[in-house]
């Protein structure tokens, strides 16, 4: 088997042939590293590697294995978006205003991949802070899309969804706040999921938008993202948003098929403004397969859909504008102490600090908190946020799981939508509902429109997780669409 | 025309609870080393999240049941947005608009002070200033050992007319939360923080006037200082044309004054809004009923019946402290008598703070009145009682102690003293009963074990 081979395999195949002794933790790293030098100077995927970890992590995975007692993730090799914290490893969120923060604890998803035996790549590139959907507003550099270099990866989780499209990582952790998991998961061709609200712990997680941010897994098959995520979430004592249900239910008969299932298509989703031809083919066909499948195409609606992205603009930056408040220059992280008082101090080290994106949010969501418009903003958001939660029951009363594309477009050129942000707020139409709602959401590879990846997103009800990767895996098989490593060259822009 | 004083009173008081509001920090003691009691947590670390101290919110709901309050089914937390170098994240978890209790009141005796709410919310961290002021400092310092204890914030309808009011709303506060168990309630350790709202008005007039809210007061004495001393300060800006500004004003301990700390006109947006990491409380109705159940009797209803069977005096004493109260009720059920019993806690207990257990103080009692001790061989006896733990009839029996009331060895006393005080003697027989003091006096002196009540008589009988 050749190195690149080894950067190709899922959790399954990769979990046999180390049990089997065919192949040890520290092959399945040489491997990945050797792909990442050859490739990751033209993905810029990573922002930095922790070769302290992976040499100490693939070490013990081999120890068990050999021992017999390999935990599920033994030498498994992932990669972590630069928002979780690891203790003693550089995190940022993308952002100069952390450079050089090691947080001195590691948060709970990421340490619970850790004691399933998963061994830690490094650090992928995002959004400063997640904001975005391109990983154009990482204050480093922007991370390309493996499929056209020219194009991006989506965002915020763009590194991530780009390593594991270009088999530098065999999974990779994303947050997603309004998409962030699901529409770079799409623009890259991989699987991405965004678990329900509560279902894995935030700690550790840098908040963006603390009632709408979750973790979840990007892999390359719809069997790698379910045990990823059975094995990240369940309560954690440190996370009183987090829930007590049982961390396993997420594969609750998650191979039984399609046959019988109502899967709606809303219309709002499916005729959403922007929507392109091709995208809309790559679904069409995808409903066609799902219906062959036994599934039944329902028609559902969601009434409120336009409003969503106008209460997610109001509610996410609020929460954030009280979440990045921190960042002072006082405790961590870059500090202005030359400023001849504490606010200049402030103000020159946010200045310096936060880029323009993360400084707009701040003011937008300031603006929105500030008493006088409270009421007009925030108040009135909210209650948008419940219309939309209630347009989701009334959906799921006709059907089990609701389908649509993940995002109107594929990939787009990089620097196409950086001077106009409400174009790239729109990336985020179908996938924000998911958020404002808490529901669990996955995307997942469906065909390509022009060469580019389009993907599938399927929508659950509450803790119905096992819904979604149902149906996600109905349609990964029916469809014979695996995700595929790309291989990126620079030949390959399209430009 | 007089001047009619209103104040409101916002008083922050620390719950007795091993570890901080919202991480298991375990709450430093004073003068502890800086930011030694810290963790990711409450120093707001990215990626940490708040989670609820269950005891802070018990000690919450204690506080409002015995405050009369209704307790809301729904509670939450919200953030309130400012920054400021004692505050890590950048807000303080404080609540809003959905408080843990509203709508109680403290019985006063008198009367019943309104309490609009009692809510909970995390303490802020202390900067130190290189050099005494803070415009001379060069340097600051951030200690966050306090950044994170809860605190309950006690808000009180403006319902206060005096100083000495606000003093006993105060202090009645303090034996109220110490008896239920649900705090310290020291104030010098700031446990207990008071601040009163202060305006004044034209007696008779409904509207209110501009008010104040002092700060920095750490002593029932500096309140009741702080709020003579801005009454008069208000009155006279009144009196000579000016105004009152709102602000908020400290209080100045080693000059005795208020002064300006932070103009209200600017008012501070706080931008609250719910916090997004804790969701809202629906506090179990069968949990609160059975707080309820368990509180202790209240100081005031103690009280109440103290007065049943005991002076004024002696209540406003005894049934100001819950360990005093306790010792006296116990004593009395094991058979002591009520007023003797209530005089020997005021006198011997209260001011030395040795409390004996109930049994002992009983005991004591009976050997009192048996005359087995005299009153100074008693106070002897009843601290070596509290040092050892051993009854005081053992340590009675042990040191020999035991009144002499044998009539002819008195007698022999008695009459040594008349020898030896032939002036005293004179000047009572001539009709100067206080004369008798003298040579009660020194027959003490000569012999501190003698029954005074037998020798007093024998005296009498010799002068006759």
């Amino acid at each position: 088997m050749t190195s690149d081979d080894l950067t190709q395999l899922t959790i399954t195949d990769a979990s046999r042939l180390l049990r089997l002794g065919s192949i040890s933790s520290a092959d399945l790293v040489t491997a990945h590293v050797e792909r990442i030098e050859r490739v990751d100077k033209h993905v810029k995927a990573y922002l930095r590697f922790t070769p302290e970890l992976w040499e100490k992590q693939a070490e013990e995975a081999d120890r068990r294995i050999r021992q017999g007692d390999a935990p599920p993730l033994a030498g498994i090799p992932i990669a972590v978006k630069d928002v979780l914290c690891v203790r003693g490893v550089e995190t940022t969120a993308g952002s100069q205003i952390l450079r050089g923060f090691k947080p001195p604890y590691t948060g709970t998803a990421v340490a619970r991949l850790f004691e399933a035996g998963a061994v830690m790549l490094g650090v992928t590139n995002c959004d400063e802070f997640a904001m975005g959907s391109s990983t154009e507003n990482s204050s480093y550099f922007p991370t390309r899309n493996p499929w056209d270099l020219q194009r991006v990866p989506g965002g915020s989780s763009g590194g991530s969804a780009a390593a594991v499209a270009a088999g530098e990582a065999m999974i990779a952790l994303g947050t997603d706040t309004g998409g962030s998991i699901r529409q770079p998961a799409a623009l890259c061709g991989v699987v991405g999921m965004k678990p329900t609200y509560g279902r894995v712990s935030r700690y550790g997680l840098i908040a963006f938008a603390s009632s709408l941010d979750q973790i979840g897994p990007l892999a390359r098959s719809v069997d790698d993202a379910a045990i990823v995520l059975s094995l990240m979430g369940g309560l954690d004592p440190l996370d009183a948003t987090s829930s007590d249900r049982p961390r396993m239910e997420v594969l609750n008969n998650f191979g039984a098929g399609v046959k019988g299932m109502r899967l709606g298509v809303p219309r709002e989703y499916y005729d959403v403004k922007g929507v392109e031809p091709g995208v809309k083919a790559a679904i069409d066909a995808a409903l066609f397969i799902l219906r062959q499948a036994g599934a039944e195409i329902v028609d559902v609606s969601l009434p409120h859909t336009d409003y969503g992205l106008a209460a997610y603009y109001i509610i996410a930056p609020a929460e954030c504008s009280s979440n990045l408040a921190r960042f002072d220059g006082v405790k961590y992280g870059l500090s202005e102490v030359d400023a001849p008082n504490i606010t200049e101090e402030y103000q020159q080290t946010r200045r310096k600090g936060f880029g323009t994106e993360v400084r707009r949010r701040v003011m937008l969501g300031t603006y929105a908190l500030s008493s006088g418009y409270y009421d007009a903003y925030y108040l009135k958001a909210q209650k948008v946020r419940t219309l939309i939660k209630r347009d989701f029951d009334e959906a799921f009363k006709k059907c089990d799981a609701i389908v649509s594309a993940t995002s109107p477009t594929v990939a787009f050129p990089i620097g196409a939508k950086t001077q106009d942000p409400l174009s790239m707020y729109l990336c985020d139409v179908l996938t924000l509902g998911g958020n404002l709602a808490g529901l669990p959401g996955i995307s997942v590879p469906c065909g390509t429109s022009d060469g580019l990846p389009v993907g599938l997103q399927v929508l659950g009800p509450q803790w119905g997780e096992n819904v979604v990767l149902r149906v996600a895996r109905a349609y990964e098989e029916a469809s014979e669409l695996k995700a595929v490593v790309a291989d990126p060259s620079p030949l390959q822009g399209r430009g | 025309m007089d001047w009619e004083v209103v104040i409101g009173m916002e008083v922050h008081v620390q719950p007795k609870t091993r570890s901080k509001m919202f991480c298991g920090c375990s709450i430093a003691g004073l003068n502890e080393p800086p930011n030694t009691h810290v963790c990711e947590i409450c120093l707001g670390m990215p990626g940490v999240l708040p989670v609820p101290n269950k005891a802070a919110v018990e000690a919450c709901i204690k506080t409002a049941l015995a405050l009369n309050c209704e307790i809301p089914r729904h509670t939450k937390f919200d953030r309130k947005n400012y920054m400021y170098p004692d505050l890590p994240k950048g807000y303080q978890i404080s609540q809003y608009d959905l408080p843990m209790s509203v709508n109680g009141y403290l019985d006063l005796g008198e009367r019943k002070v309104r309490i609009r709410r009692v809510h909970l919310e995390e303490d802020t961290g202390k900067l130190v200033h290189a050099g005494d002021k803070l415009h001379k400092a060069r340097e600051s310092y951030v200690d966050l050992n306090r950044a994170g204890v809860p605190l309950m914030e006690i808000v009180s309808e403006p319902d206060l007319h005096s100083a000495d009011e606000a003093r006993d709303y105060a202090m009645e506060l303090r034996t109220l939360l110490r008896a239920i168990g649900a705090s310290e309630a020291d104030m010098e350790k700031g446990q207990l923080r008071a601040e009163p709202n202060i305006s004044i008005r034209r007696a008779g007039s409904k509207e209110l006037g501009v008010k104040t809210e002092l700060k920095n007061i750490n002593s029932f004495r500096a309140l009741h200082r702080a709020i003579l001393y801005e009454v008069d300060r208000q009155q006279q800006a009144l009196e000579s044309g000016g105004a009152v500004v709102q602000e908020t004003r400290g209080w100045d301990e080693t000059e005795q004054r208020t002064f300006s700390q932070r103009s209200k006109e600017f008012a501070e947006d706080y931008r609250y809004f719910p916090e997004p990491d804790i969701p809202p409380l629906e506090l179990d109705r069968a949990w609160i009923e059975e707080l309820r159940r368990a509180l202790p009797e209240l100081p005031s209803v103690r009280r109440a019946r103290l007065l049943d069977h005991l002076p004024a005096a002696q209540v406003a004493v005894i049934g100001g402290d819950r360990d005093l109260a306790d010792l006296y009720e116990t004593a009395v059920a094991k058979g002591a008598p009520t007023m003797a019993t209530a005089n020997w806690i005021v006198n011997e207990v209260a001011p030395t703070g040795k409390l004996p257990s109930g049994e002992h103080l009983a005991e004591l009692m009976d050997l009192l009145q048996q005359g087995a001790v005299t009153r100074d061989q008693a106070k002897e006896v009843h601290l070596e009682s509290v040092e050892t733990g051993r009854t005081p009839a053992e340590i009675v029996a042990e040191h020999g102690y035991s009144q002499l009331s044998d009539e002819s060895e008195l007698r022999v006393l008695a009459e040594a003293v008349i020898d030896a005080n032939p002036k005293a003697a004179a000047d009572y027989r001539g009709g100067k009963k206080q004369a008798m003091q003298a040579l009660m006096a020194d027959l003490r002196k000569r012999a501190p074990q003698a029954n005074p009540k037998v020798a007093n008589e024998l005296l009498l009988k010799l002068l006759a």
